[in-house]
Parts: structure tokens; sequence; C-alpha cells
């Protein structure tokens, strides 16, 4: 057994410190953005960098909590935890306040919470204790379809809160269950079906179907291996245009307008300048204007004039972009860069399934905020409205991503008590 | 256990982390370092989008006649956050407000934005704008912004107008198209055609120095839209007809509705007491809103569309049309009358008896019209008074009762045609049509609005058929509109039956006895009717359909006075001035039209007066 003293004895102190640099950083890139002229302190909590400041203590206590809980409560309690969330987000639905066109925030006096951010650790343990079960097996569709239903139910709930991008976010689990052992089909499919997506917006769907029809042809023609699979070849083809279809009818029937839009101004089929397309022009003209070495702290004039909207929140990046240039974005892709790679290393030498592949989703929910927000913000994805890890202001983001990211800090020191 | 060894696969993980740090470190270097066009000058020039508003479309009558059109008039917006210290006293005196609402306006900009313009002053005009330009650049985080505001030629029609306002939150969420400030039709046409009146806002992107002044427009307008203009729209409205009818309704309380029967197109709508729509609009809106909103006479009320009134004795001829129809009655029909002591229903007038239908119309006979009814109800083709009701209710609810018409009308009501059930419940099912006795003399439950009755005047002047009562004469560029107006409808009672009322009607000018012969007209054949409908509240209110010439009819109209008396006393020549107005352009009858418009039906001791004589 352990000593006391021993606590934070074997914690991995290059993701911690990794973890304080990002939070640092992003307190700084709040401050910028949301300081006026003349600044009453850091406890002015009428600013959001004053409110940040009090939500980052709060976390670092969380994250000094959670190192002290036994790190055998979490795998434990994983499905009661997950429960919870379930009922919360359930309850959202119908208790919860409007923000932005989303029912997702619970109001208690002053203060908002935004449950969705937590269901990501919550789904996250879950996953992980459902597929360390002993002798599971995950060829069998049992397996499969309850995976896919830890999944799908805090997505399905996130979706009708009307937080789509939130709810993307569980896509990135896939990455998880490909690591497990899942077809690498899973992904390939992903890739196939995203391309297909985008061919359909920019060409239309008839060209799309008779592309496919074309490739389908062809192989037919040329491969020997795939004439005897004909029923097969057809079958596909038929699938894929069938999802072509479906593309078209969900983007112009179930996708509401502004969602529309934004896919569209992505792809260049339109130009928007009021809105969506307004953003991320205005977001590339402030990276752009950071040059290499940026302006300098409290200099960017386009943030300090709010030139980007919520560019506290989820355009962050720009902050970073026009007053510290290339140097700073770089170092800030780098760091998060780091930190991801430092996960998946310290995933693999878990001796414990459920920490590995509770540490395969944190890397994979990082990654995914990390690649659609720094994505959207130098126009390489569509604008999904979902925060910066560790850097974006609210509390709520703040927090639940340190939870996410300590309980696994938490596992790791464990690691050589596991047998 | 797992049989198979997937460690291998975190390379592929990592390999797909590291493809997105070299994505985004390849396309930050594009955008910082090689891309120029994403860099601004070193002034750090900023953009700003300036809104562009649309004049609204313009609003004709018939004739192409002028009637709303568009002011320039100002905001002035401040930006809280560049506000530099100022010599507050000359700023409000340049502005000609006081201190305190400075104050108050600059706290209110404040608390929406430090960093977003907000109107400071609303809607300065043209006038007031010259001097205050001049020296409004001293005054960092203070500019101006174009708008307009809506005029009216007359001071007319200000019901089926409508108003203009400022949106709502409700609007803003309702379509996103509204942006805090902008205006939206609050009622009237001004709301029913908004999506087209309205326009689109146009953008302009411009690069705005450090101290607020603009450089420029921001790469050579590439990202620009113009303003789009709202569409004209062109009412079926008759300006003058619309003048003189409030003119003769001044002073009183009621409304007038004149139609073209051949189109439906609403030549006129008068609802009295009006209010000259001017007041509705720039600074003093609320003001007068609110003073227009607390006048106990209700001068905002569309009495034309929203009053319901018991038809009284205009509708003994839909009465008799139907019964005609369901062989209840013919031509020849004789009923006979005692007068006072008639039951169940007593006759007031004095006519001979027994006597004819087209004799029952001209003299409005009560008792002819409840042995009528009586006959509908009890017609040996249904063998039941309820079944009766049944076909009754379907051929009264086909000349337009009971509902709306459902088109550009502004909050219309649908007035009330009490159906069989309402009668079940109200008796247990046990009633007859001695019950329902009163609506044989267009009394008791049954209301319509004067639009229906102006309706009803349609469908006597065409014999049977109307086009549904519209505003729109046409839209610049969409016809699709017109075609839902253009709908025909027909009664379901055949053209033959409406000769004998159409005669009767004319009898109403021309008969020697004819209630309304004093107003008849050599060179005009004019039908009407009148009504006068009991009034629990007070004195009887006065009622007169009509349409002409009855040979080729041009114009239906129904008047409704409030507590007026005898329909022939008051709306009796309204009607027939109105007629006169649009068929000949005038009248001559200088004392008669002199009376009317300087008669004084609201002085509220009139009524009193009356009774102590
Ligand atoms: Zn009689």
């Amino acid at each position: 057994m352990r000593n006391r003293e021993y606590i934070f004895g074997n914690i991995d102190w290059l993701t911690v410190t990794l973890y304080l640099l990002l939070v640092l950083m992003g307190w700084l890139s709040i401050f910028t953005a949301s300081a006026g002229e003349d600044i009453a302190g850091i406890f002015d909590f009428s600013e959001r960098y004053g409110k940040q400041f009090i939500w980052i203590i709060l976390a670092i206590i969380l994250a000094i909590m959670i190192l002290i809980v036994e790190a055998k409560f979490f795998s434990a309690f994983s499905f009661w935890i997950y429960g919870f969330l379930i009922v919360i987000l359930i309850g959202v639905l119908f208790f919860g306040s409007m923000v932005a066109g989303s029912k997702s925030w619970f109001k208690i006096a002053n203060f908002a919470i935004q449950p969705a951010e937590f269901a990501k650790f919550a789904t996250a343990l879950a996953l992980a204790r459902y597929l360390s079960t002993l002798n599971i097996d995950i060829s069998q569709l049992k397996t499969k379809l309850y995976t896919l239903g830890i999944l799908f139910f805090p997505a399905a709930l996130i979706l009708l809160q009307n937080d789509t991008g939130s709810a993307l976010v569980y896509f990135a689990f896939a990455l998880v269950l490909f690591r497990e052992g899942f077809s690498g089909m899973i992904i390939v499919i992903g890739i196939v079906m995203g391309v297909l997506f985008v061919l359909t917006l920019l060409l239309g769907e008839y060209w799309v179907i008779a592309g496919l029809s074309a490739i389908g042809l062809l192989t037919f023609l040329l491969k020997k291996k795939w004439r005897k699979q004909f029923k097969l070849l057809l079958g596909i083809v038929i699938m894929a245009s069938t999802f072509v279809f479906s593309v078209h009818y969900s983007f112009e029937n179930v996708l509401e307008p502004h969602q529309k839009k934004r896919i569209n101004v992505l792809l260049g089929i339109e130009q928007d300048l009021q809105g969506a397309g307004y953003n991320v022009n205005q977001s590339k003209i402030a990276i752009g204007s950071g040059g290499l070495t940026g302006k300098g702290f409290r200099n960017g004039m386009l943030t300090r004039n709010h030139f980007v909207p919520e560019q506290s929140t989820d355009f962050i990046f720009c902050t970073v972009g026009e007053e510290w240039g290339f140097f700073g974005t770089s170092v800030v892709v780098l760091t998060f860069l780091a930190l991801l790679i430092r996960l998946v290393h310290m995933a693999e030498r878990q001796r414990s399934r459920f920490s590995r592949i509770y540490g395969y989703g944190v890397a994979s929910v990082l990654f995914f905020h990390i690649a659609i927000n720094i994505g959207m913000t130098i126009g390489l994805a569509p604008v999904v409205g979902i925060p910066l890890p560790f850097f974006s202001y609210g509390g709520s983001s703040l927090w639940a991503f340190t939870i996410l990211l300590f309980i696994f800090i938490k596992q790791d020191a464990n690691r050589l008590n596991v047998l | 256990m797992y049989l198979k060894d997937y460690s291998g696969r975190k390379y592929v993980i990592i390999g797909m982390f590291i493809l997105m740090g070299i994505l985004f470190l390849l396309r930050l270097f594009y955008l910082q370092i090689i891309d120029n066009s994403y860099k601004l000058s070193a002034d750090n020039i900023v953009l700003r989008n300036i809104r562009e508003y649309p004049p609204r479309g313009c609003v004709y009558d018939r004739s192409n006649n002028l009637l709303i059109y568009n002011e320039a008039a100002y905001d002035i917006m401040v930006i809280p956050r560049q506000v530099k210290k100022l010599d507050t006293l000359a700023f409000c005196r340049l502005l000609g407000i006081d201190t305190s609402v400075f104050i108050a306006q600059l706290k209110k900009a404040k608390r929406y934005s430090y960093y977003k313009p907000s109107v400071f002053l609303k809607q300065v005009s043209k006038q007031d704008m010259g001097k205050i330009e001049e020296k409004l650049f001293m005054y960092d985080g203070f500019y101006s912004q174009t708008r307009t505001l809506r005029h009216y030629t007359h001071p007319i029609a200000g019901h089926l107008f409508g108003n203009i306002g400022e949106v709502g939150q409700s609007d803003m969420e309702h379509d996103p198209f509204y942006k805090a400030g902008d205006y939206i039709g609050k009622s009237g046409i001004e709301r029913y055609y908004e999506k087209f009146l309205r326009g689109k806002s146009g953008l302009t992107v411009v690069e705005v120095d450090v101290h607020n002044r603009v450089k420029g427009s921001y790469m050579e307008g590439k990202f620009d839209t113009l303003a789009v203009p709202g569409k004209d729209l062109v009412l079926t409205i008759d300006l003058n007809l619309q003048e003189y009818g409030e003119q003769l309704m001044q002073n009183k309380k009621g409304s007038v509705v004149a139609i073209d029967p051949k189109t439906g197109e609403i030549l006129a709508l008068i609802s009295s007491p009006a209010y000259d729509p001017n007041l509705l609009v720039g600074r003093e809106r609320t003001k007068n809103y609110n003073l227009l909103l607390n006048d106990s006479i209700l001068p905002l009320m569309n009495r034309a569309t929203m009053g319901t009134y018991p038809p009284g004795s205009t509708f003994k001829m839909v009465n008799a049309l139907v019964a005609l129809q369901e062989n209840a009655i013919t031509q020849n029909t004789y009923f006979s009358c005692q007068g006072k002591r008639t039951s169940p229903i007593k006759c007031t007038h004095d006519h001979v008896s027994p006597l004819k239908l087209d004799m029952a119309i001209q003299q409005s006979c009560n008792s002819y019209f409840w042995n009528t009814f009586n006959a509908i109800l009890n017609n040996h083709k249904f063998r039941d008074v309820h079944k009766g009701y049944e076909s009754w209710y379907r051929d009264v609810v086909s000349f337009g009762f009971g509902h709306g018409f459902k088109t550009d009308i502004p909050y219309e009501v649908g007035g009330n045609i009490p159906s069989k059930d309402y009668y079940d419940k109200a008796y247990n099912g046990r009633w007859n049509a001695m019950t329902v006795r009163s609506l044989s003399i267009g009394q008791g439950e049954i209301l319509v609005t004067p639009i229906q009755l102006a309706n009803l005047g349609v469908i006597i002047a065409n014999k049977g058929s109307f086009y549904p009562p519209h505003f729109l004469k046409k839209l610049e560029g969409s016809d699709s509109l017109m075609t839902v107006f253009n709908k025909l409808y027909r009664t379901s009672v055949a053209s033959l039956h409406f000769d004998i009322v159409q005669e009767s009607m004319l009898e109403v000018f021309d008969g020697d006895h004819g209630t309304a012969r004093y107003y008849r007209l050599d060179s005009i054949r004019q039908c009407g009717k009148t009504g006068t409908v009991q009034n629990p509240h007070g004195d009887d209110h006065s009622l007169f359909i009509a349409f002409a010439p009855m040979e080729n009819p041009q114009i239906a109209l129904a008047v409704v006075v409030e507590n007026a008396g005898y329909g022939s006393t008051w709306a009796a020549p309204i009607a027939s001035l109105m007629i006169e107005k649009f068929l000949k352009g005038g009248t001559k009858r200088l004392e008669l039209e002199k009376k009317i418009m300087e008669v004084n039906l609201l002085d509220p001791n009139r009524s009193e007066k009356r009774k102590a004589q």
C-alpha cells in the first residue's frame, strides 16, 4: 500500500505541465480579448477574464481532489456516473434555459452549467468500463450494439438540445474502438462517407452517382477478382448511391438554414459576410495580421476591438494568432500535439484495459475538439460551436476537460498497483 | 481476453494527430506569412459592417395616386467603447436633448454592448440633422445612420394602412431577417404585405481607423451587397371615395365599406372614429399610440372588420333568398300581418295585409319573415326542424357569413351564425323554430361585420356570386397572390331568385313608400335596404346596404352608424352620397352633404337631451 505522501509521487508531471501551460495561455488570451483600457485587477468579476481566473482556481482544486480519490472509484462507479449524467441531460431538455438557440444550460442564480460538457468524460468512463469487462468478445453483434448504445444515448440527447457541435464529438470515440480492435473499416467507411457528402454538395447528387457507377463498372471490367463478386460490387454501388441521395435529402430537409449556410460557406458554394462566413473571414484576417511574430501582448487591435465575434469562446485562437503571430500559433499547436501524443503513450503503458481505453477516450475527445476548433478559425473545418480545450472562456468546458484529463492522470499514477 | 494484439494501431492514431498538426502549421504558415490578403495595414484598420436600409415599398391607390411614401430620417448611433471625454452640455444642446437623456441612453447602450453600435437617438428629422452632421464628427464614438420614416400623403385610412414599428424580440427569433432596430409592419396592410414591402438590406464593408473614421471600402467592395428596395403596392382603394367617406363619417361611430361587385376590390373601408396615420410615425409614435389606445371611443379598433352587429332587417333578404331556393315560399306566397298585435314577433311597420314578398322586403314586415323562416325550418323536405335548420345554416354560410374571407383584410373577425350544435347545447336538444325566431329578422345570436354586409350587397348585385373582398390591385413583380383573390364563390341560391330582391331594393329608393325615398336620384338607379338594430346599451344602430346602378352594378356598400336610430335617418343618405361620389364624382345635394358632415352623433349629452324632450 502506498503512503499518503506518495499521492503526487507517481503522477505524470509532463502532462500536468502541458495542461497548466495551455490553461495559462488560454487565460492570457481571454484577458486580452475581454479587458478594457483600464483594468480593475484580475479579480474584476464583472469581466470575463476575472471570472475565468476563478474558474481556473476551482479547476485546479478539482484536479487535486481527483488525484486524492481512490483510483478504483472511477472504474467502480463508471456506470453510475454515466447514468447520472444521462438523467441530467434529460432534465435539461425540460428544465434547461435557452442560450443562443440551444437548450443546453442549467441556470442556478447567476450561474450557468452546460451538462453536455460533462457527459463526455462520463461516456468515456462507461465505454472503458464496458469494453474492459472480462471475456468480452467484440466480434459479437451484442457487444457492438451495446457499445454503440453507450455512445448513442448522450449524443442523441445533446442533439435534441439543439447543440449539434457537442453531439458530433461522440464520433471521436471511433478512434477508441479502432484501437480496441473494431474493424478499421469504421474509419475507412467514415472517410468515404465524408468524401461523398462533400462531393454531393459540390457537384450535385446525379454527378456523384454517375461517377460511382462508372467506378463500379471499371472495377468490374478491369479487376478479375471482383468479377466473381458481382453482387457485392453492385450492393456497394447501390448503398453508396442511396447514401448520396439521403445526403441530398437530409441537407435540403433536415438541416436548419444556418447549418446549411455554414457548410456551404466552408465549401465555397456560398459567400456570406454577414453570418457564418463573416466570423471565419474576420478570424482569418485577425490571424493573418499577426504575421511571423505577432503584434505583442495586448496590442492586437482587431481582437481588442471585438472584431471577431465570440472570440473569447469559440474563436479564442484568433487572439493567439494576432498577438503572438506564427510563433505563438505554432507553440499552441505543438503543445496540443505533444499532449495528444503523450496521452497515447501513457495509454499504451497501462496494465488495465479500463485505463487504456479511458486514456484513448481522453485523447480522442481532445483531438476532435482541437481539430474542429482550430480548423474552423483558420477555415479548414465548418463553423461548429465547440470550445478549444483548456483555452476557451467558460467554466463548464474548463472543468469538464480538467475532470476528463485528471481522471486519466490518476489512473496512470496508479498503474503500478494494478495486478 | 483479446485474441489479437492491436497495439500496432497506435501508430495509425498518432499518425492522424501528427497529420493534423502538420496541416495546421502549413495553413498557419500560409495565412500568417505567405498570404498578404489577410493582412491589414500597420494603422490597425478595422472593418465595420454598415447596413444599408432599403426604402420600404410605396403604396398607391387604384388610380396610382401616392398614398404612402418614405422620408429620410437619421439615427444617431453610439459605440460606448469609443466614446471619449466630451463636453456633455454642448453635445446635448447640439442634439436638443436633456443631460438626463444623455446619461440614460449611454447607460443603456453600455448595458447592451461596449463594442457594438447602439441607437443613441432615434429618428432625427432631415432638418435637425443638417446642423448636427456638421459637428458630430467631433464626438468620438458617435455617428449617424440613414433610416427612412413612413409618411402618408393624406390623413386617412389609418386602420387599413396599419403602421410600422421597431421589431420586437419575438419577431427576431421568428425570422432571422430582422436585426434589432429594424422596422416591421405592425398592423394593417403594412403587416400583411411586410415580406414584399420591406425589401432587403444591403451591406457595405468599410475600413475604419482607430479614430472611427471611415477610410474607404474594403477590398474594393468585393463583399458589399446592395440594398434591394421594397416592392410597390397598388391598392384597390379609391383615394377620393375613402377621403369623402371619412368626412361623412366624422363625429360618428361606425363604418362604411364599399366594394366593386365585379372584382371584390374594396373601394373604401372607413372605420370611424378614424385617426391620422402620420400620428404613429417617428419619435411620437409610442406617446400617440398610447393616447389612441386609451381613448374611450376606441379609435384604434377597425370597426369595419372587427365590429360585429346583428344585421337586423338587412338579413331579411337572405332569409327570403334561402326560402325561395329551398322552395319554402314562392314569389307569390302571401302572409298576413296584424302589425303590433302579431305574434310571436310584432311588426312596427304600417302596411297592407296580407302581403307578398316584394312588399314585405320594401316594408320590412317582421311577421312575413317570421312566417318565411318558420317555413324554411319546417320544410316538408326534411320533416325535422333541426335538419331544416342545418340546411338554412349551410345556405347562410355560403353568403360569406360566420367566417372570415381570409384575404388580405387586416384583423377580420368571422362574426357568428349559431350552429345546430350550439342550440342543442343551449336547450338540451329541445328547441324549434319558435325558440330561435329572432333569427328570422336578423336579431338574436347572429353577428356580422360591416365588410360581410357590404359583401351581401355584392352578392345581390351579382345575383349570387362574389369574389372575396380584398385590397391588393397590383404587387410589383408578383401575380401569384392575385389568383387567391380571383376565385369566384357562388352562394347556394340560384340567380333567378335574386331578381325580385333587386326589384324590391330598387323600390326602397324609388317607391312611393320606400324607406330611402328622400335620397332617390334621377340619374342613378340605386338599390338599398335599411336596417335598424336594437342595441341594449343605447340608441339603435342604423344600418344600410346598397348597390348601384341596378342595371350594371359598379359599387356595393354597407353603412353602419352606431347609436343613430333608424337606418333611414343617417345610414341611407351616407350610402347614397357615397354612390353618387363614386359614379358621378360628387353631388349637387350640398345641403344634405353639409348636414351629414356636420352632425355630431358622438356628443355624450345627445341621447340625454333627446330623452328629455
Ligand atoms: Zn308587417
